[in-house]
């Protein structure tokens, strides 16, 4: 137990992708994510169910990104930053966009048959949290989750 | 998008020949059954089985089909979610609201 708390500790990735703002490459960045899920220092039973909520975390949320910076015709690309420290695990995705404001999302009904707005719905299912914020130099989703 | 359309009986059958349905595609999805349920469809069964990741523009799609389906009393029904597409419909709910087969053949003999 020890040993293994001391090898984790020493866990640390850093890991930067910059990915043209095209939804054609949104498969790229859900195999990415998966990719990390499977280099990761995690109970092998709850590897798989990572490997796909960071594929979806990650494509609803470069999906945004993609959206905003198109509308605001900003820079053409979207850069991601995975970190793991210790066993937390944090991606940050920016964009240049006009931004939001997370707190004035509503949670999705089920009696409401909308076909938009579900995005960081489940964003937020499957991390332990999300934030956004707004800076001078763009804005950045950043999201958050425990992995051991 | 790659997607099979079949007649069988009174059933048209869309079969996804993605194994993604993700922003990039989730549109043209959209297209796809609007203008498979213009076209005179009595009864749409979507084959999802060859899919294994949706995101949420993907379930807009799906949904866009459904409430368009429903206006026109045409019947939607989706078969053959494999176990993280079906996570997406669990989570929001909305297997309540679709009409959902485990496979193409269940769909088909209901």
């Amino acid at each position: 137990m020890g040993w293994a708390g001391i090898e984790m500790c020493e866990t640390v990735v850093n890991l930067d992708i910059v990915v043209p703002n095209q939804t054609r490459y949104l498969r790229f960045v859900g195999a990415i994510a998966e990719q990390l899920a499977k280099e990761l220092d995690v109970p092998e039973d709850t590897r798989d169910t990572l490997a796909f909520h960071l594929n979806l975390a990650l494509t609803e949320a470069v999906a945004n990104a993609i959206q905003y910076s198109s509308a605001a015709n900003s820079p053409d690309s979207v850069r991601i930053s995975f970190s793991v420290e210790d066993a937390n695990l944090s991606v940050r995705v920016f964009d240049h966009g006009e931004g939001f404001d997370l707190a004035a999302l509503p949670t999705p009904e089920i009696d409401e048959l909308r076909e938009r707005g579900r995005g960081i719905f489940f964003i937020r299912s499957v991390m332990d949290s999300v934030q956004y914020h707004k800076t001078e130099s763009g804005n950045v989703l950043e999201m958050r989750k425990k992995i051991a | 998008m790659r997607v099979t359309k079949e007649v069988r009986d009174d059933r048209t059958v869309l079969s996804i020949q993605e194994d993604r349905i993700d922003a990039h595609n989730s549109g043209e999805l959209k297209d796809l059954v609007l203008k498979t349920l213009e076209g005179g469809a009595q009864n749409v069964v979507i084959d999802l089985a060859r899919v294994q990741f949706i995101d949420s523009s993907g379930l807009g799609a799906l949904l866009s089909g459904y409430k368009n389906a429903s206006l026109r009393s045409i019947g939607f029904a989706l078969a053959g979610l494999q176990p993280r597409v079906r996570s997406m419909f669990e989570l929001t709910r909305l297997h309540r609201v679709f009409d959902i087969y485990p496979s193409l053949q269940l769909a088909l003999s209901a």
